[in-house]
């Protein structure tokens, strides 16, 4: 643990980089670290983040933790979220928002609530990984408050493609019309695709994966 | 059972999930005893001699010499780091998930005793965003290990500290480039740095790191317990050990599959995966990821499976990811498929691989699209030949490497994929179709 940046000290005692902020007025100018007074941090979120500081010798280090954190209080790096990450740890809102814009799974545009990620990388693309993602776009329709769906490079799981990440857990391989079975599941708060969750398969060298028969039959 | 064709080392227990618990793993594979008898009983150079002697190379890509990357640390009371890279993105490479979610605890205890003999006292795990599952997995197999003595400060009373963070990324492939990674993690954007200095002199907060793969840093456990010649009666002379390869595309049973590494690859790919799909023939296969240049079915499925084999065939084994491609692919689209992936993901720091990933994706879009000339072609390659050795790191290497095979290889398809194209045919139909009618059609 670092000297300074331990769980019990006061993000206001730690030391602000004085090159960023001498001779400048303090004002909602991105490019100045925003008190902590000014930004209404919840406690929740204000608590989250000083933790993840403490957990790293370098309180930087968990810039991409606190995004994780505003994105899963405020469903995506709103402004004004980036604005109370940036207070906390004492960092500049622009340096937190070059860092958020950086990574394709933080959001600096509000998405719908339940996000939905095809892969259409190589390996899903020959199993119908295209088709997939037309699919689940037909299905969530016009209702962007609910559903964010997006073709999405390679998840690292070619073992059962064509596949999707769906609230940030995979399931495959699916058939096209398991995504609107998906989309009424997630409607109607249900399990979704309890059978095709990766979770619960076996090793592929153990037995024939499930639905290995069926895929060959749907390209 | 497993298949005759496996041989599960790293999977050993892995179909129970009770392996996933530290009771179940001190019960199935007498875990944490061998982290217990290293703290206890050997030295830094021990370990360290043991790594060196097993000649278990990096499982991450590149292939390198885990105990020589680890004896290149400099001695002394600064502080020191050792980073477990768990960002797998390559595509076609799924096997660090599997280790990860399967046996979390192996991979813990390998990065206690890897962090014995780099001295280090900080560890971190970097996984890759979308891992979310298999990170919540983690954190709970670090929790218990902390509970059970295994890591925090003065573990099994042995004086030594070692303290484990499980860092979960964002989703950005140039963050598995390990300097990229170092960025990320101290909280940066994940761009690449110049090498020299390379981590083990300078890497994390300045201060000498070791970066290894997941795998790589799976197999340190066994190798410290039953010892470097135990670990090379498995694989080559050049490529010691067992590898779990993952398995994907174009076959019937796509999975990971653990396999002592210099086997015929056509074991890997018939004999465990199942072969091509029915009706359907084998064309080319992706030997170690999205970026191994492609081989042919001719060329490659009697290659042994090994490190020296695929370099010797101009090509990698690199990530252990096979990924095949049948009759009915296009191999104009697989490249535009894959240049796409490394134009999105190129961090941008670079000209060569920002414009020439960019470049190529435009004119393999001409390509499929039918507007392309024969001429591009030749474009097409002297922009890989530019890009390649001209960048901080091998993203763009990585694309340009399998695009320059595959216009190599395959330059009839090509030429016949535009020139149907051109006349308004779907590509894809010209690829199904046999070749004899192919002249009356384009």
């Amino acid at each position: 643990m670092s000297p300074v940046d331990g769980p019990g000290v006061s993000s206001r005692d730690l030391p602000v980089d004085r090159a960023v902020t001498e001779g400048r007025a303090l004002s909602a100018d991105p490019e100045q670290i925003p008190q902590l007074a000014d930004v209404d941090c919840p406690s929740e979120l204000q608590a989250r983040v000083e933790e993840l500081m403490g957990r790293y010798p370098d309180r930087k280090s968990a810039s991409i933790p606190a995004l994780w954190a505003v994105q899963e209080r405020y469903g995506w790096c709103t402004p004004e979220g980036i604005r109370q990450a940036a207070a906390v740890m004492r960092v500049t809102p622009a340096y937190l928002e070059s860092v958020a814009s950086f990574y394709d799974l933080l959001h600096t545009e509000p998405v719908g609530t339940h996000r939905i990620e095809v892969c259409t990388n190589i390996s899903c693309w020959m199993r119908g990984g295209d088709e997939l993602l037309d699919a689940f776009r037909a299905a969530a329709g016009e209702d962007e408050d609910d559903f964010f769906v997006t073709g999405f490079e390679c998840l690292g799981a070619c073992d059962i493609a064509p596949m999707a990440s769906i609230d940030q857990r995979y399931y495959g391989p699916l058939e096209a019309a398991e995504a609107g079975v998906a989309i009424e599941q997630l409607r109607a708060g249900a399990e979704v695709l309890p059978a095709k969750a990766l979770a619960k398969r076996g090793l592929a060298g153990d037995s024939p994966a499930p639905g290995a028969s069926s895929i060959g039959g749907a390209i | 059972m497993p298949h005759e064709l496996e041989t599960r080392v790293l999977l050993e227990h892995a179909e129970d999930p009770r392996l996933r618990t530290l009771d179940g793993y001190k019960d199935l594979v007498s875990g944490y005893a061998t982290q217990e008898r290293a703290y206890k009983d050997m030295e830094q150079d021990e370990v360290l001699k043991e790594l060196e002697d097993s000649g278990l190379r990096g499982r991450g890509g590149a292939g390198f010499s885990m105990g020589k990357k680890a004896s290149f640390l400099p001695r002394g009371g600064m502080s020191k780091y050792l980073c477990c890279n768990a960002d797998e993105s390559e595509p076609g490479a799924f096997k660090d998930r599997e280790l990860m979610q399967r046996n979390p605890h192996q991979l813990i205890e390998g990065i206690a005793i890897a962090a014995l003999a780099a001295d280090a006292g900080h560890a971190f795990i970097f996984i890759r965003g979308e891992y979310e599952e298999q990170a919540d997995i983690l954190d709970a197999a670090v929790a218990e290990a902390y509970e059970a003595g295994y890591l925090g400060t003065n573990i099994l009373d042995c004086h030594r500290d070692l303290e484990l963070v499980v860092h979960r990324g964002a989703g950005a492939y140039i963050c598995g480039e390990e300097t990229a990674l170092l960025d990320a993690l101290e909280g940066k954007r994940g761009n690449p740095r110049l090498k020299p200095p390379f981590p083990a002199v300078q890497g994390l907060y300045g201060g000498p790191t070791l970066i290894n793969n997941v795998e790589t840093l799976s197999n340190v456990p066994r190798i410290v317990s039953k010892g470097a010649e135990w670990f090379r009666q498995y694989g080559t002379e050049q490529s010691p050990g067992t590898k779990v390869v993952s398995v994907s595309g174009g076959v019937r049973r796509p999975g990971n599959y653990e396999v002592s590494l210099g086997i015929p690859t056509r074991d890997l790919i018939y004999g465990l995966a199942g072969g091509p799909l029915p009706g359907r023939e084998i064309k080319a296969f992706y030997p170690g990821g999205s970026s191994s240049p492609v081989l042919t079915a001719a060329e490659g499925m009697d290659l042994p499976y090994s490190f020296e084999a695929m370099a010797e065939a101009g090509s990698m084994l690199g990530s252990g990811s096979i990924i095949v491609a049948d009759d009915t692919v296009s191999i104009p689209h697989m490249a535009l498929r894959t240049a796409r992936f490394y134009h999105h993901e190129s961090c941008g720091k670079c000209a060569p691989c920002r414009e020439g990933t960019n470049w190529t994706v435009k004119m393999l879009e001409r390509v499929v699209r039918g507007e392309a000339t024969p001429m591009d072609l030749d474009i097409i390659s002297s922009v890989q030949e530019n890009i390649m050795g001209h960048c901080l790191c091998v993203l763009g290497d990585s694309m340009a490497m399998p695009v320059a095979a595959m216009v190599r290889k395959f330059r009839p398809e090509f030429e016949q994929v535009m020139a149907a194209a051109a006349g308004g045919i779907d590509p894809h139909v010209v690829v199904d179709a046999p070749p004899e009618t192919l002249g009356a059609t384009v």
